[in-house]
């Protein structure tokens, strides 16, 4: 039968990780289109704002951001130690206090979509 | 070293995310003002950095997959190839799936 896997702990830094690497490349390619004028139909304010009015769209939107900015203070706080600043315990508070003001950010426009 | 460099890139660009969301839920004029502001030569120059950067990262982190996340069949183990594999299929099939619901063709 299936053996466990051990790294199950991983969870969450895990599914951060995937998701961003999985969507970032692609969301930067589609920002980009904006950047050189070409607005993507589907960024335009009318259609985006219609798709992320819906609840299922509001949960995808959420679910990504906040998974790649937790996933960001994670590897932030990594970036920080391998770099040589070793107070960690600032770096882990401050980054993470910032992902969690961007948690209650997404969370607060998406609701007010 | 350089895989670090390339999360301070994806932290920039998730906070422009974040802040593309605010000003989708303050209403058409502040969207498009975002949009608009997206378009100055810095943010094209950071567009094109990160790029290669959440590339490179993406590209790393699915050849790490098969370390971080071993699968067995009984008695068989899954070969790490065949999930990294199965990592890369759907980096493509979501990538073109995101551009044409997104209309970028």
């Amino acid at each position: 039968m299936a053996k466990s896997n051990k790294p199950i702990i991983w969870g969450p830094f895990a599914a951060g990780g995937t998701v961003t690497a999985l969507l970032t490349p692609v969301l930067i390619l589609l920002t980009l289109f904006v950047a050189l004028g070409r607005v993507p139909d589907g960024l335009a304010y009318d259609n985006l704002y219609a798709f992320a009015q819906h609840a299922l769209a509001k949960i995808f939107i959420f679910v990504v951001l906040t998974l790649s900015l937790w996933s960001a203070a994670h590897r932030l706080r990594i970036t920080c130690y391998d770099f040589g600043l070793r107070q960690d315990t600032l770096v882990a508070a401050l980054v993470y206090l910032a992902a969690a003001i961007g948690t209650v950010v997404v969370l607060g426009s998406l609701l007010a979509i | 070293m350089a895989r670090e460099v390339t999360c301070i890139f994806i932290a920039i660009y998730t906070v422009i995310l974040v802040f593309g969301c605010v000003r989708l839920a303050q209403g058409r004029e502040a969207y498009e003002q975002f949009l608009v502001a997206l378009g100055a030569p810095s943010s094209i120059g950071f567009h094109l950095l990160a790029l290669v950067f959440a590339i490179y990262h993406s590209v790393t982190w699915f050849n790490l997959a098969p370390k971080a996340l071993p699968m067995h069949f009984g008695d068989k183990t899954v070969p790490p190839a065949a999930i990294a594999a199965a990592h890369y299929i759907g980096w493509v099939l979501i990538s073109v799936a995101l551009l044409l619901i997104a209309g970028a063709f």
